[in-house]
């Protein structure tokens, strides 16, 4: 049900009703607005010198476009390595052998289900440790860990539950025209579950580009440490957070509408057999990706 | 054995999963008080209300958890001064470090409630909004009881997922120095590095034992309760 039919097209009386009720909304925004507004400027923080910092390039250059760079770059790089361990986990969890797919599904849950600052903590303590990294790639590879191991278990639940989506046909074709189950997986199954999860998949790039902000706690050189940076060089840390939470809003923004428009493209070709599927078709599998679905694409995962 | 008994006898394991619960049950109330409110918003007749509530969600959704929390911290309390506590308390420190991250933490994830909340209405047949406005009930009446009490049944599986990432999401608050799990277990590591693995083990383990039951519970609950049509 969409939301536009919870309430009648409104007449006269509901449309004074509901301009009342929307100018009322906008005089409390406004008076919110001014009230944060008044609060800032009493603490001298809306001076031009907290904000004019921004419009210079020594900033740019100096601040926001490595931490920029140093978020991009971890969340590049525990992307790939994710799908790769993701696509590894999910075929192993489908795996007909017991002994691939018990392993696969502990390492999945159980990633799953410690919190990733936990992951990059340890990582970062046991590189560290153990001298595993040069000293000053330590903090990335502790975060690209954390991202790595639980950004590809989701990524193998997806492609799971990309597969358990498919009509059950194209398995049995593909077996019956004699393709073993390896092939049938890599040539028939993985190719459209892929397909038809890669709204979700996309999706998932938000949360890796969020989580990177965690690599603050563990030093990692990112958007959030250079921000505090500025804060304490130019002395205007709060401007430094909005200007920054500002600029993560943006990057992330566009990745999302990225993820719709490829769900539209998605579902216009009807290329991917596992789309979506028809109410009498709804079984556990269709559940699942329901879930995964609301859960990744639509309200977004809330990830850190 | 042995290694283990002497961790929890010389640190406060237990005493930092009890501020993770804390912290979760409190900013899970407040951010489902919070993101019902935005999903009703976002449902409304009035386009500003739906405009306010779209833009909430689609801000805070975008933004870093790790950077809400440090804007808390940083912004609210040491740039501009906003106390959550008395400042005369003992205790003041802790408390507003602790009030100010439950700030956050349900601030952040009430916009994944609302939108949990908005996939419910979404399973929510056309015919019951249709017949509540049949027999006369205002859009808010209908929202009250005839489209709320059936999409909090339907969104009752994705609130347990922003339950379970809330849960592990709390961790987040060791950044502005609350004392729970995340906080002791760095402390733990900085101090036993000969037992990286057994520490990072235990606490693991807890949060297996917190998110599990939950996981469990909210999947039997959400086909036990689910409207049956």
């Amino acid at each position: 049900m969409s939301a536009g039919v919870l309430f009648d097209t409104p007449g006269p009386r509901s449309k004074r009703l509901y301009a009342a009720v929307g100018v009322a909304s906008v005089v409390i925004l406004l008076l919110i607005l001014w009230f944060v507004l008044a609060k800032l400027d009493d603490k001298g923080q809306l001076t031009a010198a907290k904000w004019k910092p921004f419009l210079t390039g020594e900033i740019w250059t100096q601040y926001l476009i490595p931490g920029l760079l140093g978020t991009l770059k971890a969340a590049a790089i525990s992307t790939v390595l994710a799908l790769v361990l993701g696509v590894l986990l999910g075929v192993g969890r489908l795996s007909a052998a017991k002994w691939i797919r018990w392993p696969s599904s502990i390492v999945v849950e159980f990633f799953r289900a410690v919190p990733v600052l936990l992951m990059m903590l340890f990582a970062y303590a046991l590189y560290g440790h153990y001298e595993t990294f040069p000293a000053d790639q330590i903090a990335l590879a502790g975060v690209v860990t954390g991202l790595t191991l639980y950004n590809g278990s989701v990524i193998a639940e997806l492609v799971r539950s990309g597969v358990h989506s498919l009509p059950k046909g194209q398995n049995e074709a593909a077996l019956a025209i004699g393709l073993t189950t390896g092939k049938t997986m890599r040539l028939v199954l993985l190719p459209q579950a892929i397909t038809a999860m890669m709204p979700a998949i996309v999706g998932q790039l938000v949360v890796i580009l969020k989580d990177t902000a965690l690599g603050y706690i563990i030093t990692y050189e990112e958007l959030l440490r250079k921000a505090e940076q500025i804060g304490n060089f130019k002395s205007n840390l709060l401007p430094a957070l909005i200007f920054v939470g500002a600029l993560f809003v943006i990057v992330n923004y566009l990745v999302s509408l990225a993820a719709n428009k490829i769900e539209q493209r998605t579902r216009r070709r009807g290329r991917s057999a596992g789309g979506p599927l028809a109410p009498d078709q709804i079984d556990q599998a269709a559940v699942e990706v329901a879930a995964a679905n609301a859960n990744q694409a639509n309200t977004g995962q809330p990830g850190f | 054995m042995h290694v283990i008994s002497e961790l929890f006898s010389d640190y406060p394991i237990f005493g930092a999963f009890k501020q993770t619960i804390y912290l979760t049950l409190l900013s899970a109330v407040f951010a489902l008080l919070i993101g019902t409110v935005v999903a009703v918003m976002r449902v409304s007749p009035v386009r500003v209300l739906q405009l306010i509530g779209t833009g909430y969600v689609n801000i805070v959704r975008n933004t870093p958890l790790t950077l809400v929390i440090v804007f808390c911290n940083l912004g609210l309390f040491v740039q501009l001064g906003i106390s959550l506590v008395d400042p005369n308390s003992p205790t003041s420190i802790d408390d507003n470090n602790f009030r100010l991250a439950v700030l956050g933490l349900s601030v952040y994830h009430a916009s994944f409630v609302a939108e949990a909340i908005r996939s419910g209405v979404n399973t929510v047949p056309l015919g019951q909004a249709e017949a509540a406005r049949a027999i006369g009930l205002p859009f808010l009446k209908t929202l009250r009881h005839i489209v709320l009490p059936q999409a909090f049944r339907g969104a009752i599986a994705p609130l347990g997922n922003v339950l379970i990432a809330l849960t592990k999401n709390s961790t987040v608050a060791s950044v502005i120095g609350v004392s729970e799990s995340s906080a002791t277990m760095k402390d733990m590591m900085e101090n036993r590095p000969d037992v990286l693995f057994v520490v990072f083990g235990i606490f693991a383990v807890g949060f297996v034992i917190l998110t599990l039951p939950v996981g469990i519970l909210f999947t039997s609950l959400s086909k036990r309760l689910a409207v049956k049509r």
